[in-house]
């Protein structure tokens, strides 16, 4: 068993459901996230469109997050989620520096590396994660890419090759994927984070470390 | 591509909550910087006991506390970058051993203990036989333990600036940069090398800081036509990119002033010259090696 994700970009309208289950579900802190949806705008107006973008840990099937941590907290389980071990965690940050996709960040209240585990504890027990559940318009599709019957499986075969993964020339395999997606929803360097263009200007960041 | 695209979609991010950036910083450079220190000295008293084994001879003892000092201060600042810095002992009780971390961990305690193996053999055993013996198998282990913060750059994938070819050479670099640059200010104190040995620190240094110059410049010129990630990193030390200015500083202390000043200093015999070549390299690797750590933590990965 492979677990793997698929958001079908063509659904999603923006309305941060998942990121809100997540940070409930996971107690995820303040100023931190597991899950967050990125808004682009596109176009000049009236020619214009917003588009919204899922991003969560891709769970590679060769990380480079798994690789690098000196300590194992980062690690394979069986049905192929990169889980983290908190309590094993050095807070390194090399895992940090190590994913391509920004899915990492140091816990301000525990002082470890944390990131989405795909609800690893809600999947042992048969349960759909937390952003699955919440997902008004099912954008969502979670379950065993190796399996061809599932949801997922299927869902990647109907959709007739419109199925990508971000940096995918980072050759990390990940287990996240996206129906609909382009190079200006997957890669970051395809549009401007201009100052003052942000619909919320006044984020607020806790410190990454209590002691830096 | 990107580029290209940018003008054509006028694609602005309007809502994100991208995680913070700089996760490695001051102390991570002072990591590096004293690393190089520590493993440096050894390479070149190593050179000057085969060179010259006379005037070297009283410098095993000073060079051995130098580089313990150093390596110290190494592992110092790295387990302070730790924010569960008491879970340090998990590195050697549950080790990874594909992480450079952990593979640099193990061998840098064996480095210490090899210094402690010559500080004995040195200060009270007076042995010097068993400390040139233990020394070249001290200057074996300090090229990995020099090399390891590369690996550890280079398994920092989503940091595409950073790459294991270059960052090796940079390390080897910046070690025997700064160790000829420690020991020509160790021998202002002591004052036991001939001039003829004092030159060749200085060559070592020159050498080092014009390799180390070649390497930065090969990587703001070229490096850009080589993936976008790459370009888009360097901006912030190009034109009025925001790091620009720290940049040219440590280029400029670290290696354009040594090379110039010990070409000076040789040919005018001034070892005062050299005395300030080898003051700017060490302030200046700080710098550079700080400038090339944080920029590509600038760019945001999502």
């Amino acid at each position: 068993m492979k677990l793997g994700f698929l958001v079908d970009l063509h659904l999603c309208m923006g309305c941060k459901g998942c990121e809100i289950a997540c940070k409930v579900e996971n107690e995820v802190p303040l100023s931190t996230w597991r899950l967050r949806v990125k808004y682009v705008d596109v176009g000049t107006f009236p020619e214009t469109k917003r588009t919204f973008t899922p991003l969560r840990c891709n769970h590679c099937e060769n990380a480079p997050c798994e690789r690098i941590c000196p300590v194992s907290a980062l690690h394979y389980i069986e049905n192929g989620i990169v889980n983290i071990d908190k309590e094993r965690c050095i807070g390194c940050a090399g895992c940090v520096m190590a994913c391509p996709y920004g899915a990492i960040y140091i816990d301000p209240e525990t002082q470890t590396a944390d990131k989405c585990t795909y609800c690893a504890h809600r999947v042992a027990s048969s349960m759909m994660p937390a952003c699955v559940v919440a997902c008004p318009v099912e954008a969502n599709i979670f379950g065993d890419i190796e399996d061809p019957t599932s949801n997922i499986s299927k869902y990647i075969q109907q959709s007739n090759g419109d199925v990508q993964v971000r940096k995918p020339e980072k050759g990390t395999n990940p287990h996240h994927f996206y129906v609909g997606g382009g190079n200006v929803t997957l890669n970051p360097l395809a549009s401007h984070r201009v100052e003052g263009y942000s619909l919320f200007n006044k984020l607020t960041h806790l410190p990454i470390g209590g002691h830096h | 591509m990107v580029h290209e695209s940018l003008a054509a979609t006028n694609a602005v991010v309007t809502l994100d909550v991208a995680l913070p950036s700089v996760v490695w910083g001051w102390i991570i450079t002072m990591n590096m910087w004293a690393k190089s220190v520590g493993t440096g000295v050894i390479f070149m008293l190593f050179y000057l006991l085969k060179k010259y084994p006379n005037e070297a001879g009283s410098y095993r003892f000073p060079v051995v506390v130098i580089s313990i000092v150093f390596i110290h201060l190494f592992l110092f600042f790295t387990v302070i970058d730790l924010h569960q810095m008491f879970r340090f002992w998990h590195i050697f009780f549950h080790p990874h051993w594909t992480s450079a971390i952990t593979v640099g961990a193990w061998m840098a305690t064996l480095f210490v203990g090899l210094l402690f193996l010559l500080a004995f053999a040195s200060f009270i055993k007076k042995d010097n036989a068993l400390f040139d013996k233990t020394l070249t198998w001290t200057v074996v282990l300090a090229i990995p333990v020099t090399l390891y913060t590369a690996g550890l750059m280079a398994q920092s994938t989503a940091r595409e600036l950073w790459q294991m070819p270059t960052e090796s050479a940079q390390m080897i670099l910046a070690a025997t940069l700064s160790g000829s640059a420690a020991m020509i200010l160790l021998d202002t104190y002591f004052k036991k090398l001939s001039y003829e040995a004092k030159r060749d620190l200085g060559i070592i240094l020159a050498l080092s800081a014009l390799g180390a110059f070649i390497l930065y410049m090969s990587e703001l010129i070229f490096g850009p036509m080589k993936a976008e990630e790459v370009a888009a990193t360097l901006e912030f030390i190009k034109g009025h990119g925001e790091y620009t200015t720290m940049f040219w500083i440590g280029q400029v202390f670290a290696f354009i002033a040594p090379f110039v000043l010990v070409i000076l200093s040789i040919s005018s015999r001034s070892e005062q010259l050299l005395k300030l070549a080898a003051l700017s390299a060490l302030a200046g690797l700080w710098v550079s090696k700080h400038v090339w750590l944080v920029i590509p933590q600038l760019l945001n990965m999502s």
